[in-house]
């Protein structure tokens, strides 16, 4: 299994499990509320055309979220 | 049930077609309020099925039942505090995992809930299957199957909602979930000791707010803490668990709650709810729309084009029916003309009310199609998508995705309007950058501020009107951006929301949807025309009429008119010899004259002539003399009375705002105004005090304190940026 990388540095198309959240509060709480919770299977489907936000599908609907909200999450690539 | 009627809250996740159920069921009777306190749109309709008359409430779309979005905090203050008898959980089927977690907190809550599957359609096409009887057992609550478009299911989810209610006059049985060894201790500690303290008299379930509590909700905490001793014992036992968490799990209460929620969910779907046919992915069609139109360099320009082809639409389809309420206002003042004798009470009538009220519902015809073109592009899932696209340019300036729209409505494609575009900022989810957004939306270049650009470029800047219409345009959103950057770092300061927004899969609205909503929001904005405006467009009209003219000096102007007239009612009849066509125009011409200049006197006289003289000592930093003054205080009222206001002072009459070439001419030839008081003034127009249709919007969506601030702030800084350009143009 590799190691756990930031959200932003997944690429387009590329598939990661959720590692876990670091983000406490409100943005942690809305995080979550969206189904973004450790185990989860991401991809990132595509990038805003200034490259954030970005667009994720998970649990069958489509998640926008910006870079500096991605910071908070850790995922693990799967290849 | 209380008698024969019931009463059922509609919730859900946004975009799960919760309001598209909410109209199928409830038709035309609904209406459309606030949640007391808080700005959240409150939708109820009746409707009666079997005999029963349901009252059906629905609740704002949320994803969960926290009490951080305002959203939130009136579903769950709505549930706890009325306790409908019924909840009816609107799901979108596609997306069923997500949607169950706010499922779970309701059943956690122990409101009696029904489900709707909602847009089984799209499910069984993308071959899903969901086995609803077993959903329906492990949850013990009823599931029906719906597609709320085309209205299919909704018989049987009243049947199922009237059923579960009969059966169920026990006190709310919560579903009880296990968080985990760690976390269950510790709510059955604090369960007793809320049982024993009797939080709220028991009416919410102890382990619910025991939960709460674990969760740090601020709303629940407040009132408990109300309770001194028991509260500090709960507190502690939260505080020990974090600190446990924190230690051997490097997690905390909230985050293993909403974990253990979902962990919940898949397993439920696991035990055979749920079977995906992996062959066919989901939303592909959404998918391959979305690589188009968000493409880097595909997405703007489609973007630039749907906005662009939006205001060409609302304009070229608006100006006929804008012409029949014309037409109509023009008639209504003619006859009140003819009914009502000459005097104060036909100036009153004429002027006051029908030229005040019929001013602003002249613009009825805009806004219905406005609206209508947003609905459809909201419902269609675009509006989403736009956010997308501009939030990161929007964030620079402290606002979010989500405020283009308010932007381009209230006029940044020349010609919107201010109130819609407030309005519109309500699809803002962020309170602060919402905030932003409608104090910053009226900056932009609206309908009724063109005449006056048009007006004045036409007068000092005639070798480039076109060119100047494009900076000016270009002023608007740059005053409008910076103002919120401005804005958001002081009076608004606060870290920037979370932008996590779903972007739905794009549906095709239903006729029946896109035209409710327009209604909803062109009613609110006609009720406000009947009311507020009806009350300041009459105060106006007496400011701009009394005091009146002095006796003798309207006398004076009474017997040159009577000398004019009669001799000009003498050359009619006889036809006296000498007298040509050339002199009987000329006669009538001086007529006309004698009345204009009477108007401009009674103007000059009247209380707001009077404090536009005195505001002069003050207003020549920025070049504008009486005249402008009252035309700029008469702006205050609408943007469109100050193209007019100058015509009766530079006594010319009654002047069309689209028809103003006359003044334009004055306005060049008066010395009083050069390129540099043009200059002020038009920089003054963009910025200064929204109209008040605006203010009355704005204090709706925000507060009276917040639109108070608005007309003075925005005065201040459009007087400052309006002397300075002023004081530099003029030395150039």
């Amino acid at each position: 299994m590799s190691e756990p990388i930031c959200l932003r540095q997944l690429p387009v198309n590329t598939q990661a499990v959720i590692h876990s959240v670091a983000a406490a509060g409100e943005l942690g709480r809305r995080i979550r509320d969206m189904g973004i919770v450790p185990g989860t299977t991401v991809q990132v489907i595509g990038r805003a055309p200034l490259y954030d936000p970005v667009a994720l599908r998970l649990r069958d609907f489509t998640l926008t979220l910006r870079n500096s909200e991605a910071d908070h999450i850790l995922v693990i690539r799967q290849d | 049930m209380t008698g024969n009627t019931l009463t059922i809250a509609l919730a859900g996740n946004p975009n799960s077609g919760k309001t598209t159920m909410f109209n199928a069921l409830t038709g035309s009777r609904q209406h459309v309020g606030n949640y007391p306190g808080v700005t959240v749109q409150k939708k109820e309709g009746r409707l009666t099925h079997n005999g029963v008359t349901v009252h059906v409430v629905d609740l704002p779309g949320t994803y969960s039942l926290t009490a951080y979005s305002a959203e939130e905090l009136a579903a769950r203050n709505f549930l706890v505090d009325e306790r409908p008898e019924m909840v009816v959980n609107i799901l979108d089927a596609g997306a069923l995992e997500r949607s169950l977690y706010l499922t779970v907190q309701f059943l956690e809550l122990g409101v009696p809930v029904v489900l709707a599957l909602n847009m089984m359609d799209e499910v069984k096409k993308r071959g899903m299957q969901i086995d609803t009887g077993l959903l329906s057992r492990l949850l013990r609550s009823p599931v029906v199957e719906t597609v709320a478009r085309i209205g299919e299911g909704k018989e049987r989810l009243l049947d199922a909602a009237l059923d579960f209610a009969r059966g169920n006059r026990r006190p709310w049985e919560p579903l009880i979930l296990s968080y985990g060894p760690d976390v269950d201790a510790a709510l059955a500690e604090m369960t007793g000791i809320i049982e024993d303290a009797r939080f709220l008299d028991g009416r919410l379930p102890a382990r619910w707010v025991a939960l709460k509590l674990l969760e740090g909700d601020h709303e629940v905490a407040g009132i408990c803490r109300q309770s001194g001793a028991a509260y500090d014992r709960l507190a502690a036992i939260v505080e020990r668990l974090a600190g446990h968490l924190a230690a051997t799990m490097n997690s905390y209460p909230e985050a293993l709650i909403s974990d253990y929620r979902y962990g919940f969910i898949a397993s439920l779907l696991k035990q055979g709810v749920l079977k995906k046919d992996a062959s066919r992915e989901r939303i592909v069609y959404s998918d391959k729309v979305d690589r188009v139109v968000t493409d880097r360099f595909l997405g703007p320009l489609l973007m630039l084009g749907v906005l662009y082809g939006m205001f060409e639409m609302v304009f070229f389809i608006g100006e006929y029916p804008m012409g029949w309420f014309e037409d109509f206002f023009s008639w209504l003042s003619g006859l009140a003309a003819a009914v009502i004798p000459p005097g104060q009470i036909q100036s009153l009538v004429v002027s006051g009310i029908i030229g005040g009220v019929g001013g602003v519902l002249g613009f009825v015809p805009l806004i219905v199609i406005m609206f209508f073109l947003l609905s459809y592009l909201e419902d269609l899932g675009y509006m989403a998508r736009m956010a997308y696209m501009l939030d990161r340019v929007f964030r620079i300036f402290g606002l979010h995705g989500g405020s283009v729209m308010p932007f381009i409505i209230s006029g940044g494609i020349p010609g919107g309007c201010a109130v819609p575009g407030v309005m519109a900022a309500r699809t803002l989810r962020s309170p602060k950058e919402r905030l932003a957004t409608i104090l910053t939306a009226p900056f932009m270049a609206c309908g009724a501020k063109i005449p006056v650009f048009v007006l004045l470029v036409g007068a000092f800047f005639p070798q480039g009107a076109g060119t100047a219409m494009f900076w000016i345009t270009l002023a608007s959103w740059g005053a409008a951006l910076l103002v919120a950057r401005l804005l958001r770092s002081t009076v608004i300061r606060g870290q920037a929301t979370p932008f996590l927004m779903e972007l739905p899969p794009y549906r095709i609205p239903t006729l029946r949807g896109v035209l409710l909503h327009t209604w909803e929001r062109a009613w609110q904005y006609v009720k406000k025309a009947g009311t507020t405006i009806l009350a300041i467009s009459v105060l106006l009209w007496a400011a701009m009429t009394y005091p009146q003219l002095p006796q003798d000096v309207a006398d004076g102007y009474a017997t040159s008119r009577r000398t004019l007239a009669a001799a000009l009612e003498a050359a009619e009849t006889t036809a006296a010899p000498g007298l040509d066509g050339a002199a009987l125009a000329d006669l009538e011409a001086r007529l006309a004259d004698i009345d204009n200049k009477k108007a401009e006197a009674a103007l000059r006289n009247s209380l707001a002539g009077r404090l536009g003289t005195a505001l002069e000592d003050v207003t020549r930093l920025a070049g504008f003399d009486w005249r402008v003054n009252i035309a700029l205080l008469g702006g205050i009222a609408a943007k469109e009375v100050i193209v007019s206001t100058l015509g009766t002072s530079y006594a010319l009459g009654e002047v069309d705002p689209g028809e103003a070439t006359p003044l334009s001419e004055k306005l060049a030839a008066d010395p009083a105004m050069s390129k540099a008081s043009a200059l002020a003034l038009i920089i003054f127009t963009i910025l200064y005090a929204p109209c008040f249709v605006t203010v009355v919007a704005m204090a709706r969506e925000a507060s009276w304190g917040w639109a108070a601030f608005a007309m003075v702030f925005n005065t201040g800084l459009g007087f400052a940026v309006a002397a300075a350009a002023y004081q530099i143009a003029s030395r150039l």
